[in-house]
């Protein structure tokens, strides 16, 4: 698959504040890639030097091959969505369109026209002779979107676009975006704090902390099979539990959950024996029939719709917690009881810490 | 506003209104009348002429007052834009040029003519120009117009830029905007209104200043403030009224259009 970006161990220093510490990524053409993690994290300030409003304190970013990394922002053939869209107030959205057109000297004519192909694209047609304060938050964004993508750059980055938009039109949004970049095949790099709108969207997903590439992976890799605590705690609900790793052989590992019980699941690269965590989604546990994986005593249950929520400690209280469907069959217990967890199988999941 | 007190409520509010009103626009409101009365006496009211706004214009000191007016305006102009343009030029380094070596002690700079008093700018502004050999005249009037006026230029530009978030040239230069063109089609649109509104507030600012052009004006050399201050210590008479009405009125004028320029900046943000 062709690169689109290659970014090669790039730090990013702010006095003696690192905000990026080596990062290394490559993005390949055509992908929905997406910056996921915590604020702070260093993804905006990557997403920052790709764009070239920050300079990188070491490393190479390439563009196609390229070497981007010391080139201004107008010489990048990438266009950025800003988080608050940072729409040009004393221009219409027509103008706004067409501004990058006409910094690149396309005739006013053909730039009239492709401004009208980009806001036919993002359904704003009517809307081209308005000022962005006359537009809703929702139809800013498509603006924005419009006027980053008029001057076809190769790669389109998007910093949090949909942050600002309320909970029914990010749902929206979300699969607009995504069959936006089907059908205009450019690259995308977008950079969120919320996991579920990068597991919606993205082919690819980078878990980011501390200035650091945590996992890279496709969002069900990154969701089902975390490599550590953070991005098994990051991304979705789950359970951390500490386990004693009694052998590895063969892939396979041999464990012992709190309490006793001892299962085999998929070892990880570069596991000892000994003391480590397992991570547990809420929804691969179950209540047991018979032989009981983990036994805790039942806290409190959480009436979610379509999900019941069980909260419970086990016997050394580590809390636990398992998601069951809403359904009629289940018999759920009291608060108080004690009640037996079977763990699905495969879904302990070993961390390195 | 329910929640808050209301203020006509206290005690001798009214009293206090009336007073300081009086104390400010009273005396104001007298010259202005004044201006149009009939009669050589200031005291006496002796019906409705225009006979002293035709005086300022054709009587024996209508020359004196004619130069003076012309100085006045083309200083105020010439200043106005050169503080303007060096004021702009301070709000881009101080707001966008980030943490520089220097920052605080260049705010302390620009914003110093503001607190040094007036007296002793003035004479230092003599003591400098004698010192480096200039003859005083029209020229030393424009240096030390320009100088204390960039204050009143910066402080509207600052509070305006202060408000246009970067990311409008970053996303300009994102789209394929060089620095200058960022600067040109973004920035200074969005800046306008505070330009303007510096611009006016300079230009009254230098058409109003009486201390220091007095100082620096040397021999021959009149404003409208050094002229009408010449002619009234002959003793008052109606067409200084006259003047003075006028020169309120341009700065109304001008105090208006600034006003007006940073409510049609509000809108645009």
């Amino acid at each position: 698959m062709r690169q689109a970006i290659g970014i090669d161990r790039v730090v990013k220093r702010y006095g003696a504040f690192e905000a990026l510490k080596g990062v290394s990524l490559s993005i390949a053409d055509n992908e929905f890639f997406t910056l996921l993690g915590p604020s702070g994290c260093g993804k905006t300030t990557l997403l920052r030097t790709i764009a070239g409003f920050e300079d990188v304190t070491a490393g190479e970013i390439a563009l196609y091959g390229e070497n981007i990394a010391a080139l201004p922002p107008e010489k990048r053939p990438v266009n950025t969505v800003f988080q608050q869209y940072a729409l040009f107030p004393h221009m219409t959205v027509r103008d706004n369109v067409g501004f990058g057109l006409r910094m690149q000297g396309v005739a006013p004519a053909e730039r009239r026209a492709r401004a009208a192909e980009m806001l036919e694209l993002v359904h704003l047609s009517d809307f081209a002779d308005r000022l962005p304060t006359q537009l809703s938050g929702g139809q800013q964004q498509r603006v924005a979107l419009a006027r980053a993508l008029a001057p076809r750059p190769r790669v389109l980055l998007l910093d949090e676009p949909l942050s600002a938009l309320d909970l029914k039109l990010r749902q929206a949004m979300r699969v607009e975006l995504k069959q936006l970049q089907e059908t205009t095949g450019i690259t995308f790099v977008f950079v969120t704090h919320d996991q579920e709108e990068a597991l919606a969207m993205s082919d690819r997903i980078a878990v980011m902390s501390n200035g650091q590439v945590q996992q890279v992976g496709d969002p069900r890799t990154i969701y089902e099979a975390p490599v550590n605590r953070f991005v098994a705690d990051f991304i979705g609900e789950t359970n951390v539990l500490p386990v004693m790793v009694d052998a590895v052989a063969d892939g396979r590992a041999r464990i012992t959950l709190p309490g006793g019980h001892v299962l085999t699941t998929d070892a990880v690269e570069g596991l000892a024996p000994g003391a480590h965590h397992v991570s547990i989604r809420p929804e691969r546990l179950s209540l047991a029939t018979a032989d009981a994986d983990l036994t805790a005593r039942v806290e409190r249950v959480i009436y979610l719709g379509t999900d019941l929520q069980l909260l419970a400690r086990l016997a050394d209280g580590t809390p636990i917690i398992t998601r069951l469907q809403n359904s009629s069959r289940n018999e759920l217990p009291a608060a108080g009881a004690e009640v037996g967890l079977t763990v699905e199988a495969g879904a302990a999941r070993l961390l390195l810490d | 506003m329910a929640a808050r007190t209301d203020m006509r409520r206290y005690a001798g509010f009214g009293l206090t209104t009336a007073l300081c009103l009086t104390i400010l626009y009273v005396p104001l409101a007298v010259i202005a009348v004044y201006s149009f009365n009939d009669d050589r006496s200031i005291t006496n009211w002796a019906g409705f002429s225009l006979r002293w706004y035709a005086d300022v214009f054709t009587g024996p000191e209508a020359p004196i007052f004619r130069a003076a007016a012309w100085n006045s305006l083309s200083i105020a102009a010439l200043a106005s834009t050169a503080a303007t343009v060096i004021a702009l030029a301070a709000a881009v380094a101080m707001i966008r040029g980030g943490r520089f070596h220097g920052r605080q002690a260049s705010y302390a700079l620009i914003s110093l003519p503001l607190m040094v008093p007036e007296i002793v700018t003035a004479v230092a502004t003599l003591v400098f120009f004698t010192a480096i050999g200039v003859r005083t005249g029209y020229g030393t009037i424009l240096v030390a117009h320009i100088t204390f006026c960039i204050p009143f230029a910066y402080l509207p530009i600052a509070a305006r830029m202060q408000g246009i978030e970067e990311s409008y040239e970053l996303a300009a230069r994102d789209l394929y905007a060089s620095r200058w063109q960022a600067f040109r089609l973004i920035l200074l649109p969005l800046m306008m209104p505070g330009i303007i509104s510096g611009w006016l507030l300079a230009f009254i600012i230098s058409l109003d200043d009486f201390i220091i052009t007095n100082f620096v004006k040397g021999a021959g050399m009149e404003t409208l403030p050094t002229a009408i201050f010449g002619s009234v210590k002959q003793g008052i008479k109606p067409n200084i009224m006259a003047i003075s009405t006028l020169m309120l009125m341009v700065s109304v004028v001008f105090v208006t259009l600034s006003y007006l320029a940073n409510r049609i900046g509000q809108k645009t943000r």
